[in-house]
């Protein structure tokens, strides 16, 4: 049976509804979505390379710019480390509890940002439960980059786990065994051969972390502190510009975010394929 | 690292010694420690510090701040934004899956990559984004101004930055199920002589009835609880453009914690029963849901 | 004291407190196997197996799944710890020996080649992970490798990924891992299960050759007895997680020591006889064949299809009518069904034979044979 050419227009297949299905998928779309960006596209356009430039060199926008990146950056780090000790305990041990928390690590998920931000800085406030634990040291965490943070590990928690945590659990015992009666060590055997093969999905998952918390603005915005130059991410700038209707400011400081970040991601897909390379799955 | 096993003439019961593949107990309860401390400060703490304080002031202050005036308002704001971007979202993510799984044509996947693109952006962007086109200084602002449409700072702008936030859930659970399932039940129910209609609700609907579900879920999670892009279309005019994550944010400005965390606690309380759903569902049926651990 | 030791031993490091390797690290070694059992709760998967093996001796594990062989190869590993017996590679307790300690090289069925490395890190790691006080120069762990790389004919493949590789190449590149570290023993677990019958064939005899040249004691565990008989210097046949029998190929398969044995290697035919005052009688009608021993009683008659002679018609034979037949290679084979009681059994007559018609009644005589005892009831 001789299949119609792929052109939208005509019927592509036996089943009914492809133009309504598709109608109705690109209207919405182009609604909802590529209106609305072409707004963006525009304003940019508008606004030309010189004035994008001006708005985003001005210092205010380079420290919050540095700010939303750099704490993203140490919090999916943490993440990454932490996400593969969470992953690989709750794969590899039984404890009481274990299925229980293996659900709680889709909380970030599911709990709304204003939530987690308020609650985040009460607790890590002067006098919140972990705050006063840390005053006497002079450790100061809400109102501070540290709380910036802090917040986006939350944020960032369940990425790298969720991506590693099926990794582990197809990973095949015999190789472990195999590299036991070659001579090495338990410790050499998770560092020589199983880390590396998680490799790939700790980047993946230290990616998706980065993305979400670059971007993240409720669950920071109670515990940054939000004072310009020292404690105020890069989405809040873009909020305050708005409220002063400066739509040009605002739309230059959210280019520059997409563009880094695009940038970000473009070099971790680098690695990412590099590493397939190797792999080269049959 | 040396391990030295029992003889074997000792009658060993079932468990003697460890398997190659495994660390010893001080080693492995130690990490099961560490992980679990790390959980509990940065999970459970922060859920626990919610109804703390909801209650802290008793459950009589507790009550009055949800049925304060402006909270109430609050809800059923939101929970009429979820009414209206929910299914909305269901039947884009219905349509889009029926169109790319059933069908071949051309721009696949310039529509997965336009689905997935609210991810890749922060909240406040994609709010940025309708302020550029239907706010006050926006391109089409004057002309809804002399026509008397406001979008935003009123609720038509705070349903479309919901809509644009959510809309990926039901449609990334479906797209690659459908994919999956392919056209062999419908063709054959057609060749039945069953309507398209009638194939969509009596074959279609019950294969992806649990994947449905579990979109919707997360859909719904994230529509009432979407902070960053509602907070920038809505003016926070209290009692009218304020959903409830908003008024979270107006009450904690106001320094009404024990309120703020009272209405806090509600949705809190959402997110418990969307992660208890999520959790049964890919517990029963794993097979089911297309992405079961990856978001 | 070369520099690394030197160093090691400056900064403290524990590697260089490790006791010096064992005199027989890298010579091959008798192994000893005394009683071992290994049950998983209730159920037992080895009831008591006593077995020696001698140095530089080529021994197969064979019997069916189930039957024990691969837990055996897996104790002797390190991989699993009986519940019970001991086991001695030459004078020393392996028992007390860690997997790492022991020394052993294992190929696993399914390869378990390390997917993020080259041919070449794959076969030097174990020697790359020694201690420091051991580990050879990296200049030295690269001549080995590529000798290696030479003795299983993979030489210029040194920087693929496994993933490039054929799975007979997989295998090989595992086998020289394994030699890699000069194991004391050489422990292979199916090795050629996962890859298809022309490779396997030609690995099996690659395998013997490699095993003439290098002189490692070598265990195998197969299921098939065609790799066996083909490969083994001898022969243990497992069954339900005890020796049935242990011998060399020929003594298997020539003078098997049980009905299982004889049926396991090889096809055989059954018939259940009556021995009496010195002959034997099936249905009550005497068999021209020669005698058994022991005190009267049924018996079971062994015998395999191609070793059968045909009577022209002669009492003293197994007579019966023929009620099937087919070419079987090079020969016809019939299916029988002898006597009152209508047992069946399956002979090979040259595929020229006249009298091969469904209904045709033939009597033969088997040339060779093997009498055991009658099986109890449910066995």
């Amino acid at each position: 049976m001789v299949r119609a050419p792929s052109l939208a227009l005509k019927r592509p297949s036996v089943l009914p509804g492809f133009g309504l299905s598709l109608g109705f998928t690109l209207v919405y779309l182009s609604l909802i979505v590529l209106i609305p960006l072409a707004g963006l596209v525009l304003k940019t356009a508008e606004l030309g390379p010189a004035e994008i430039v001006h708005i985003i060199t001005d210092r205010r926008t380079v420290a919050a710019l540095k700010l939303s990146f750099g704490a993203a950056f140490v919090a999916a780090a943490i993440n990454a480390v932490f996400g593969v000790l969470v992953a690989w305990v709750l794969v590899r041990y039984r404890f009481p509890g274990r299925r229980l928390f293996d659900a709680f690590v889709d909380l970030p998920f599911a709990l709304p940002t204003a939530v987690a931000g308020i609650s985040l800085t009460a607790l890590y406030a002067p006098n919140g439960w972990i705050g006063s634990l840390l005053a006497p040291f002079g450790i100061k965490i809400a109102y501070t980059p540290v709380g910036v943070v802090i917040a986006l590990v939350f944020v960032g928690l369940p990425f790298v786990v969720r991506t590693v945590q099926p990794v582990l659990e197809e990973f095949d015992r015999e190789i472990e065994e195999a590299a036991a009666t070659l001579g090495a060590g338990r410790w050499k055997v998770i560092a020589r051969v199983m880390l590396p093969s998680l490799t790939p999905a700790i980047l993946t998952g230290f990616a998706l972390a980065l993305a979400r918390a670059v971007g993240e603005y409720g669950s920071v915005i109670f515990i940054a502190g939000n004072i310009p130059y020292v404690s105020e991410i890069a989405p809040l700038l873009i909020v305050i510009r708005l409220q002063e209707f400066d739509y040009s400011g605002a739309t230059a400081v959210a280019l520059a975010m997409l563009v880094i970040s695009f940038g970000i991601l473009l070099a971790i897909n680098f690695i990412q394929a590099w590493n397939r390379r190797r792999y080269r799955n049959d | 690292m040396t391990d030295a096993l029992l003889p074997a003439n000792l009658n060993l019961p079932l468990h003697a010694g460890r398997p190659v593949t495994s660390e010893t107990p001080f080693v492995r309860w130690l990490l099961i420690g560490i992980a679990v401390l790390f959980m509990i400060v940065f999970l459970l703490m922060p859920l626990i510090t919610v109804f703390g304080e909801a209650f802290a002031s008793g459950v009589g202050a507790y009550f009055d701040a949800i049925s304060e005036h402006d909270a109430w308002a609050a809800i059923k704001l939101t929970l009429l934004v979820a009414a209206i971007a929910v299914p909305a979202n269901l039947v884009f993510g219905v349509a889009a899956a029926w169109a790319i799984a059933k069908f071949n044509f051309r721009g696949k996947s310039i529509i997965n990559t336009l689905i997935d693109l609210p991810f890749s952006v922060s909240p406040v962007i994609s709010g940025l984004i309708y302020v550029l086109l239907f706010g006050a200084r926006g391109f089409l602002g004057p002309w809804l101004d002399r026509n008397g449409v406001q979008i935003i700072f009123a609720v038509p702008g705070i349903v479309l930055a919901t809509i644009f936030v959510t809309f990926p859930f039901v449609a990334r659970e479906l797209v690659p199920l459908m994919q999956e399932q392919g056209k062999l039940d419908e063709e054959a129910a057609l060749s039945l002589g069953a309507g398209g209609f009638r194939t969509f609700m009596r074959v279609t609907l019950p294969n992806i009835k649990w994947a449905l579900l579990y979109g919707v879920l997360l859909c719904n999670a994230r529509a009432m609880g979407e902070f960053g892009a509602v907070s920038v279309v809505s003016g926070h005019i209290r009692g009218q453009t304020d959903t409830m994550p908003l008024h979270i944010e107006v009450l904690y400005n106001d320094f009404s914690y024990g309120a703020a965390f009272a209405v806090a606690s509600l949705l809190a309380l959402l997110a418990l029963v969307t992660l208890a759903v999520k959790t049964a569902l890919e517990w029963r049926y794993a097979d089911e849901l297309a992405a079961q651990r990856r978001h | 004291m070369d520099a690394p030791v030197r160093i090691a031993m400056k900064y403290g490091l524990r590697e260089a407190h490790r006791p010096p390797p064992s005199p027989t690290w890298g010579l091959p070694v008798d192994v000893s196997i005394e009683n071992v059992a290994r049950a998983f709760g209730e159920t037992p998967a080895l009831n008591g197996v006593s077995l020696s093996i001698l140095s530089g001796e080529l021994v197969a594990l064979l019997g069916p799944s189930g039957s024990g062989k691969t837990t055996l190869l897996r104790i002797l590993a390190g991989l699993d710890v009986p519940t019970a017996g001991r086991v001695l590679f030459g004078e020393e307790d392996a028992l007390k020996l860690t997997v790492q300690q022991r020394h052993v090289g294992f190929v696993f069925q399914n390869y378990a080649l390390f997917r993020h490395m080259t041919v070449f890190d794959n076969i030097g790691f174990g020697l790359s992970v020694q201690p420091l006080r051991r580990r050879p120069a990296k200049a030295e762990i690269r001549t080995r490798v590529m000798e290696l790389l030479d003795l299983v004919q993979l030489s210029g493949l040194e920087k693929r990924y496994p993933s490039q590789l054929s799975g007979g190449q997989r295998q090989r590149v595992a086998l020289a891992r394994a030699l890699a570290i000069e194991p004391r023993i050489l422990l292979l677990d199916e090795p050629f299960g996962a890859l298809d019958a022309k490779v396997r064939r030609e690995l099996r005899r690659w395998l013997r050759e490699i095993h003439d040249r290098t002189g490692h004691t070598t265990v195998f565990v197969t299921h098939d007895q065609e790799e066996a008989i083909e490969l083994a210097d001898r022969i243990v046949v497992l069954n339900k997680g005890l020796i049935e029998q242990v011998g060399t190929p020929d003594e298997i398969y020539d003078r098997p020591a049980s009905p299982f044995v004889a049926s396991f290697i090889g096809e055989t035919n059954a018939l259940p006889v009556n021995y009496e005052s010195g002959r034997l009688y099936l249905d009550d009608r005497p068999l021209e064949i020669g005698s058994g021993s022991g005190p009267d009683g049924p018996r079971m008659l062994v015998f395999r299809p191609h070793d059968i002679e045909l009577l022209a018609s002669r009492p003293g034979g197994i007579a019966g009518r023929v009620i099937a037949e087919r070419r079987h290679g090079a020969v016809r084979r019939l299916e029988m069904e002898i006597g009152m009681r209508r047992h069946r059994i399956e002979i090979d007559v040259p595929a020229d034979h006249p009298k091969t018609r469904k209904g045709d009644r033939i009597s033969v005589l088997p040339s060779r044979w093997w009498l055991f005892d009658a099986p109890r009831a449910g066995a």
